[in-house]
């Protein structure tokens, strides 16, 4: 530690250095430490030992035997897990873009100087804050076919046969992505108006004064000074819409042998094969594909974003 | 005063400029494309408006139908007599007392730790600067990306282990520590200017009173939104309960309110929008009263729990 050139001050600093780290470690780790512990042990000890049950044939009754890759053998060959996979893109690539579009949308009409715009805020975002379960079941019933009010407006409309939603292998899943579109709308809608509070006002005016109208100034301004929000939207949403469950597993508790496994996902896949069949291991393997599915999708909207931004 | 030519704006407004506060508004309405826009604008609104809320109004409204009136065509938006007796027997004829007191405890302990726990991480993300803290902090931010449902299985097995399921316990430890508390509260924290802590430290506070008695006291807003958010995700939860929640006097509202249609082949639904009403109540008015906190707590983390 000391060199043989360093004068007495130069020998202290170091040391003094070095005790001073010693005591910012304590220290930050003291105020770190209580919610660490509970972190570790809830989040990452799972999230880890994820991978080795994954390995095993772990059931419900203790402990399982390394099996090796066995699960995801069964896993690739299982056509409940095929179908929850397809389902799963499926959802997030209806819900993803009109989610996008439909609380852009709202923000960009909350952004103006209308009349009721705060009244509306909350309005909007009120869905977001209400459980699942009571939106769920009232859906349920508002989509009922044959007494739901909303095929009730749509026969007075006109359409002489509407879908049976719920009931129907082709329309549950398009009524559930409708459920949780307007169920998130608001949330996003929130995001993307502080981004838009973002945009500098100067480039509208800049823009207009260049005779620029208004889809133009959309498309030049608004949209690439958004870049960030909508990175981080997307993000977001894609996540969210991978890990889909809970507003599934209420609108069709029967999963996998109800009539509509026309909308079982992954997750429910996880739930089904862990926790009603037991087979801790075999569903852990489509945990871990759900796993690097979202890990997989962070990155490449990571790398996408980075490129684009340089 | 020319009150009439300023349209009925308070006359506080009047002290600016006459043209100054009134050229803007003329040269928009004069506009008849700029008219057009703002008209469609608003109906725009008010249909949006109308699908936001009209599911809530018929839930609230079918809560005071007849059993058989829910489902009548046509539909009708009002009940014909108003039967406000399922409000009282929602609370004789199922467990929705217990569940309710369940969610009140689960919700209130589970806030209270996330803001305590997190906040003071948080001091020590924000404020100390140490060997290993910013990899630590982004294994916090990296768990965000990872779904609950890819874990649930071995955190259950964990918990089972440790003779934890169908308690509520299992359920507090389980989302009392989340990340997400953290994330915000550092947020916050790192706005508040590095001079305060240092005055207080040069009047020999210690770095956990500075937490207790600077910090804490300047970040009401950012607490409201965490404890606010805090509260609603957990009152809402349903998969939680789902998970390790198995006998009945252990249900929450959102469990109860699911098995409530599950087990009652009847179906009687007005009952079931009685107990939706009830259990979404107590969140709209924490929103109304705290939306101010929830919408800048979601604005500043653009992330939930």
């Amino acid at each position: 530690m000391t060199s043989a050139t360093a004068g007495p001050a130069g020998t202290r600093t170091p040391r003094r250095r070095s005790k001073l780290a010693l005591r910012n470690t304590l220290l930050g780790w003291s105020f770190i430490l209580p919610n660490f512990l509970g972190f570790a042990i809830i989040t990452l000890v799972p999230v880890v030992t994820l991978f080795y049950v994954s390995l095993t044939d772990f059931n419900i009754f203790g402990k399982g035997d390394f099996i090796g890759f066995g699960n995801f053998e069964r896993l690739v060959a299982d056509p409940l897990f095929q179908r929850s996979f397809v389902n799963t893109l499926y959802y997030s690539a209806l819900h993803v873009p009109l989610t996008i579009v439909v609380s852009l949308g709202l923000a960009l009409l909350l952004n103006t100087k209308l009349r009721g715009v705060s009244f509306f805020r909350t309005a909007a975002f009120f869905p977001y804050i209400t459980s699942i379960v009571a939106i769920a079941l009232v859906w349920n019933l508002l989509f009922s076919p044959t007494y739901g009010p909303i095929n009730e407006v749509l026969r007075f409309l006109g359409v002489a046969e509407p879908p049976g939603w719920l009931t129907s292998q082709d329309w549950a899943m398009p009524a559930i992505v409708i459920i949780s579109t307007w169920r998130d709308m608001g949330y996003y809608m929130i995001l993307f108006l502080a981004g838009l509070q973002a945009v500098p006002r100067e480039l509208y005016e800049a823009a207009r004064v260049d005779g620029a109208n208004v889809m133009q100034r959309f498309w030049n301004v608004t949209l690439p000074g958004l870049r960030p929000t909508m990175f981080l939207v997307t993000v977001l949403l894609t996540i969210a819409s991978f890990k889909i469950f809970d507003l599934i597993i209420v609108l069709s508790p029967g999963g996998a042998a109800a009539p509509n496994a026309a909308t079982v996902v992954l997750s429910q896949f996880i739930y089904q094969r862990g926790f009603i069949e037991s087979k801790f291991g075999y569903a852990s393997s489509g945990a871990v594909a759900l796993f690097f599915l979202c890990i997989i999708a962070t990155i490449i909207q990571f790398l996408i974003n980075k490129r684009r931004s340089v | 005063m020319t009150v009439t030519q300023l349209g009925g704006t308070p006359p506080v407004t009047s002290k600016r400029p006459l043209t100054g506060s009134n050229r803007p508004r003329t040269d928009r309405s004069s506009s008849p494309a700029a008219r057009a826009r703002r008209i469609v604008g608003s109906l725009l609104l008010v249909a949006f408006a109308l699908a936001l809320l009209v599911p809530f109004f018929w839930m609230v409204a079918s809560s005071f139908k007849d059993s058989n009136e829910v489902f009548s065509v046509p539909v009708r938006w009002l009940p014909d007599t108003w039967h406000w007796e399922h409000y009282v027997e929602l609370w004789t004829e199922t467990g929705m007392a217990t569940w309710l007191r369940n969610t009140i405890i689960l919700a209130t302990v589970v806030t209270f730790l996330q803001v305590l726990t997190g906040s003071f991480a948080a001091y020590g993300f924000a404020k100390v600067r140490f060997p290993g803290r910013d990899v630590l902090f982004l294994v916090y931010l990296g768990t965000i990306a990872v779904p609950w449902q890819s874990y649930m299985i071995p955190q259950y097995i964990m918990l089972a282990q440790a003779k934890l399921t169908n308690t509520l316990l299992a359920l507090i430890v389980l989302q009392a520590f989340g990340a997400f508390g953290v994330f915000l509260m550092k947020q916050f924290f790192e706005t508040i200017p590095e001079e305060l802590s240092e005055a207080a430290r040069l009047d020999g506070l210690s770095e956990y009173s500075i937490w207790a008695r600077i910090m804490l006291p300047l970040s009401v807003p950012a607490l409201a939104a965490l404890a606010l958010l805090t509260f609603v995700n957990t009152w809402n939860d349903y998969l939680g309960p789902l998970l390790y929640l198995r006998s009945r006097e252990n249900w929450t509202v959102q469990l109860g309110l699911k098995n409530f249609v599950a087990n009652n082949l009847t179906a009687d639904y007005s009952m079931l929008f009685t107990g939706l009403t009830i259990s979404v109540i107590p969140i709209a008015v924490i929103f109304l009263l705290g939306q101010r906190f929830f919408i800048e707590g979601i604005a500043t983390s653009g992330l939930k729990g």
